[in-house]
């Protein structure tokens, strides 16, 4: 079907109205972590600049929302290649912030942070990842095929894991997964793929790991693939099986302390322990209905770290309760199966590819961020999308809504295309 | 890649499949923390911000029989601080200490409690002078956490004269907190240490009341008005005791500061203690609110050891006082009557393998038990105790209840010292270390017989009424009595005529009061290095007991001496006894 760069399409009202509420829902909870006993400098009027970080991006959204997806193909280069050097200049003018003080997250030229460019790598690996999935015609049946949607991630990937944001860092192995499953790439070959990273956690329990082993052999036998690949792959195993334990000795007493206390906050409540533990006191004081907006004691009172980041949700959970909770979840929810929807209902493989890559972004950040907030997941400092301060993850996210609803305008016309 | 439709369709379903089941077991891990575990959430969210600071209760009044204060409360002050950590208490401490005076052991005196209590206030000062409270207050705004507040601090209006009896309070210590008594106790806390503050600590304990300051993250506190209602303390009922606090006051006033000793007044025919004073005394209400280290290390080094509690914790030889007992035993054996006369006449002492003397050389010639006990005469003794032999003697002494504790409410008092048998020489010399020679001096209350003055009370107040010896009760309640002479009453009658004459005419005639007829007992022992140690045990009015005396004055040479504050003492109390039962009357 032709397309012109600046066609106007009609726009995918309940996307657009589950992205606006869930970033209304966001400042308002920026605002309510802003109100605290102790008012500090600054953190009372975060919600102001968060507002403001809303409004822009909404009006950035509606600009690349006029352009077309061919756009986004023919920019998924440079944006990598963007990205990628971006990522490279972190190394050397990144700083960190707040609880990431450590770490090399933001750009900043002349004492400004300009921003984070794993944000920005994010989206370009998914058009990028898209692009090289989209253009392998065949169906891939060997590992081997895979090399190229491994690269692609691989680069920023290694590039993010130098600044040491881990976070950011899981949200690519979620993306690459993801992608791979809506390229159609069999499942036996993910679970291959993913097998050696199994293997590492899974080696900390001898007997855990042996099973698992077992499985894998098995699996390799029934899918059998190429000799050097099945080997390759036994022999991977094996190694992360044995390096796992000499990994762990290597790692800061304080990094060993934050995976036990993932396992048990309780064996460090006070130290290592404690945003975790205070963070589900709050939730479960929230109760059903809350204990109303603002008016959360455990926030008030600072026991929330990072309340207006990492820990938003938990706000969430102690003012408005499980029906707040249920909402939130609720409109995330419903964002990605319409991701969803718009993915196996556009128009050609590329945006079916892109539209799932951003869903399934989204979904990593929530699943990840909302599991932590109650210790489901282990600590790793990622944002929850539409709700966490951040001006540039805000308006990546937004960019996203943008990316998707353009895809979802251009693949409606056509619907019958992918039979649905 | 395969983009068939069918594929796509069965990818998006699985894709679906997975986003609703995972968001349905993510919604399903908050259900349960938020609905199904949500009070234990919210007491943990209560615990995180409220911390409870402890509003001290008065303890219980303690009162006399006769409605007179011994123990009270006066409004005092005690200033603590709620810190978060240990730094910030010692940075606290340090500021503070540029306002008011506290020294480096008080700081660390703070921090310990600190330590013990985190999440309480840590106590600076217990009882805190008004000059403290004011220049605090003043400067309240400079202190964030400091706690200052009404706080009842024990006062005793006759000090040295209860000290024995009534004991102190004081911090409850670590030692305290692990016992299952104290189980219900927190770190910081009063509690009773000594006499009827301990013994009576669970009847006397307020019920400590509470209000809550609201702190944040860093336990700084954030509100501490309305942030909870306050629980209001509560003070138990008054104590009611069966002390004269007037006799208290006169014992205290006769030992002064040079002589030692004890006195235990008993009700004979309740066993109520009438008064029980331990001399040298100290006086504790210097001990409210933490004992000052000077006043306590001069009370702990001095060689008259005023700390210790003589009437129930110190055991003397009791000397002459014993020889009643040693009348009663062979009497109940059928072995002597009050006429009986020994083979051998007292000619100043006794020969066997060695001469054992009687208290007067001269002799007291050829008497009978009556005026044996009267006189005092040892030779006469020796040969009823030869006569009763070593096992009886030993056995009499223990049915007579000599070798154990008196069972008076008060804490740490000592069992006394009685052979049960003669294993027991046995086991204290080994058994060629002793020879039956020892029946001798066990009959006139020397050798292993050691007896605190109100064990020897509780005797007398058998004596004193029908053979029933009444347990010694400081807090009025029901007597318990128990029938320990088993004597005819002609027999009895026969002992207490002797013990009226050991005062009409007998040892302690000097001590005889005129229009008052008393008796009892006199007795001198003799102590090793030191010279002898006065006793008397003795009631009055001699024909209707209302008194019992045991008093003990240690180097008082004579018991005829103890015997003259002895009835002194009788003579006071029922003059006073009198004195109310008339104006009931009246």
């Amino acid at each position: 079907m032709p397309t012109s760069i600046l066609r106007r399409q009609s726009i995918d009202i309940p996307l657009l109205i589950t992205a606006l509420l869930l970033s209304i829902f966001g400042v308002a909870m920026v605002y309510s972590a802003g109100q605290v006993e102790t008012p500090r400098a600054g953190v009372a009027t975060l919600w102001q600049k968060q507002a403001l970080f809303f409004g822009v991006s909404l009006v950035v959204a509606w600009v690349v929302m006029q352009g077309s997806v061919r756009l986004i193909e023919w920019s998924a280069w440079p944006l990598y290649v963007l990205a990628c050097v971006m990522l490279v200049a972190l190394q050397f003018l990144g700083t960190g912030a707040g609880t990431a003080a450590s770490t090399k997250q933001w750009l900043t030229i002349g004492g400004v942070r300009l921003g984070q460019p794993a944000e920005l790598a994010k989206l370009a690996t998914t058009f990028m990842l898209a692009r090289v999935l989209a253009a392998q015609r065949d169906t891939v049946t060997t590992l081997r095929e895979l090399w190229k949607p491994i690269m692609v991630v691989a680069v920023p990937w290694v590039l993010v894991l130098a600044t040491k944001d881990l976070g950011t860092a899981l949200t690519f192995i979620g993306i690459l997964f993801a992608m791979l499953f809506w390229a159609g790439v069999p499942w036996p070959l993910l679970l291959m793929l993913a097998s050696p990273g199994i293997s590492l956690i899974l080696a900390f329990s001898t007997g855990v790991w042996g099973a698992w082993f077992l499985v894998l052999v098995a699996l390799v036998f029934w899918y059998r693939p190429y000799l050097v690949e099945g080997v390759a792959l036994v022999v991977a195993n094996v190694v992360m099986g044995v390096v796992a334990p000499l990994l762990w000795d290597t790692l800061k007493p304080y990094q060993q302390k934050r995976l036990l206390v993932f396992l048990d906050p309780s064996i460090d409540s006070q130290g290592s322990g404690w945003n975790v533990t205070q963070s589900k006191v709050a939730i479960g004081s929230g109760g059903l209905f809350g204990k109303g907006f603002t008016m959360g004691t455990q926030k008030r009172l600072e026991f929330i770290p990072e309340r207006q980041t990492d820990f938003i949700f938990s706000i969430v959970g102690e003012e408005l309760g499980f029906i707040g909770v249920s909402l939130a979840l609720g409109l995330f929810l419903a964002l990605f199966l319409r991701s969803t929807r718009v993915a196996s209902r556009a128009a050609d493989m590329f945006p079916s590819l892109v539209a799932f890559g951003l869903m399934s972004a989204w979904f990593v950040h929530v699943m990840v961020n909302v599991g932590m907030t109650l210790n489901l997941m282990p600590v790793t400092g990622i944002p929850l999308p539409f709700f966490s301060y951040g001006g540039s993850f805000l308006m990546v996210s937004w960019l996203a809504v943008a990316v998707l609803l353009r895809i979802s305008a251009e693949g409606r016309g056509q619907p019958d295309a992918l039979g649905l | 890649m395969s983009n068939h439709p069918n594929a796509v369709l069965r990818r998006a379903r699985v894709a679906r499949g997975l986003l609703i089941g995972l968001f349905l077991l993510l919604g399903g891990a908050f259900f349960r923390a938020q609905v199904l575990e949500n009070e234990t959430y919210l007491l943990a969210s209560e615990s995180n911000r409220l911390r409870e600071v402890p509003l001290p209760g008065a303890r219980g009044i303690i009162y006399d029989r006769n409605g007179e204060i011994i123990a009270e409360n006066l409004p005092g002050y005690s200033v603590s601080i709620l810190s978060p950590t240990e730094d910030s208490l010692r940075s606290a401490l340090r500021t503070l200490a540029t306002v008011v005076d506290i020294d480096s052991a008080q700081q660390e005196l703070a921090v310990r409690r600190f330590r013990k209590a985190r999440t309480r206030p840590a106590v600076i000062f217990n009882d805190a002078s008004f000059q403290i409270v004011s220049v605090l207050e003043e400067r309240r705004a400079e202190f964030p956490g400091l706690i200052i507040q009404n706080s009842p601090k024990r006062y005793y209006p006759d000090g040295p004269a209860v000290a024995a009896l009534v004991g102190y309070t004081g911090e409850i210590s670590d030692a305290d907190l692990a016992k299952e008594r104290y189980e219900s106790y927190k770190a910081g806390q009063q509690i009773g240490k000594q006499g009827l503050e301990a013994q009576y600590e669970e009847l006397l304990r307020a019920r400590e009341g509470q209000r809550f300051v609201e702190v944040d993250a860093r336990n700084r506190v954030v509100r501490d008005n309305g942030v909870r209602p306050e629980v209001q303390p509560e003070a138990p009922p008054p104590l009611r005791t069966n002390i004269d606090i007037d006799l208290q006051r006169y014992a205290h006033e006769y030992y002064g500061d040079s002589l030692r000793g004890a006195v235990v007044a008993l009700d004979p025919k309740t066993g109520g203690v009438l008064a029980l004073y331990s001399a040298p005394s100290y006086d504790i209400n210097r001990f409210i609110g933490g004992i000052p280290a000077s006043y306590y290390n001069q009370l702990l080094g001095d060689k008259h050891t005023p700390l210790y509690n003589r009437a129930v914790a110190g055991t003397y030889a009791p000397a002459s006082t014993w020889k009643l007992a040693t009348a009663i035993i062979g009497m109940e054996r059928g072995l002597v009557t009050m006429g009986t006369r020994m083979p051998q006449p007292c000619t100043g002492g006794y020969w066997m393998g060695r001469v054992f003397k009687c208290w007067d050389k001269k002799g007291h010639g050829d008497i009978t038990l009556a005026e044996a006990i009267a006189k005092s005469c040892d030779v006469y003794f020796y040969q009823l105790g030869l006569r009763i032999g070593l096992d009886s003697l030993l056995a009499g002494g223990v049915r007579l209840r000599f070798d154990r504790k008196s069972g008076v409410d008060l804490p740490f008092e000592k069992t006394s010292t009685w052979p049960d048998t003669r294993k027991y020489f046995d086991r204290q010399y080994g058994a060629r270390g002793w020879n039956p020679s020892v029946v001798l001096s066990l009959s006139i209350g020397q050798a292993d017989n050691a007896q605190t003055p109100i064990n020897m009370a509780k005797f007398y107040t058998a004596l004193a009424t029908d053979g029933y010896a009444a347990t010694p009760q400081i807090v009025a309640r029901e007597p318990q009595r128990e029938k320990i002479l088993n004597l005819t009453p002609e027999q009895l009658q026969g002992i207490k005529d002797a013990l009226s004459d050991v005062v009409s005419r007998g040892t302690a005639a000097g001590a005889q009061i005129k229009g008052l007829t008393i008796a009892g007992k006199t007795g001198t022992a003799q102590v090793n290095g030191q010279k002898d140690n006065a006793w008397f045990v003795g009631y009055a009015p001699a024909d209707n007991p209302k008194i019992v005396v045991a008093i003990i004055v240690e180097e008082g040479l004579h018991g005829s001496s103890a015997a003259r504050v002895a009835t002194k003492l009788m003579e006071r109390y029922l003059k006073t006894s009198l004195t109310i039962a008339n104006t009931i009357t009246d």
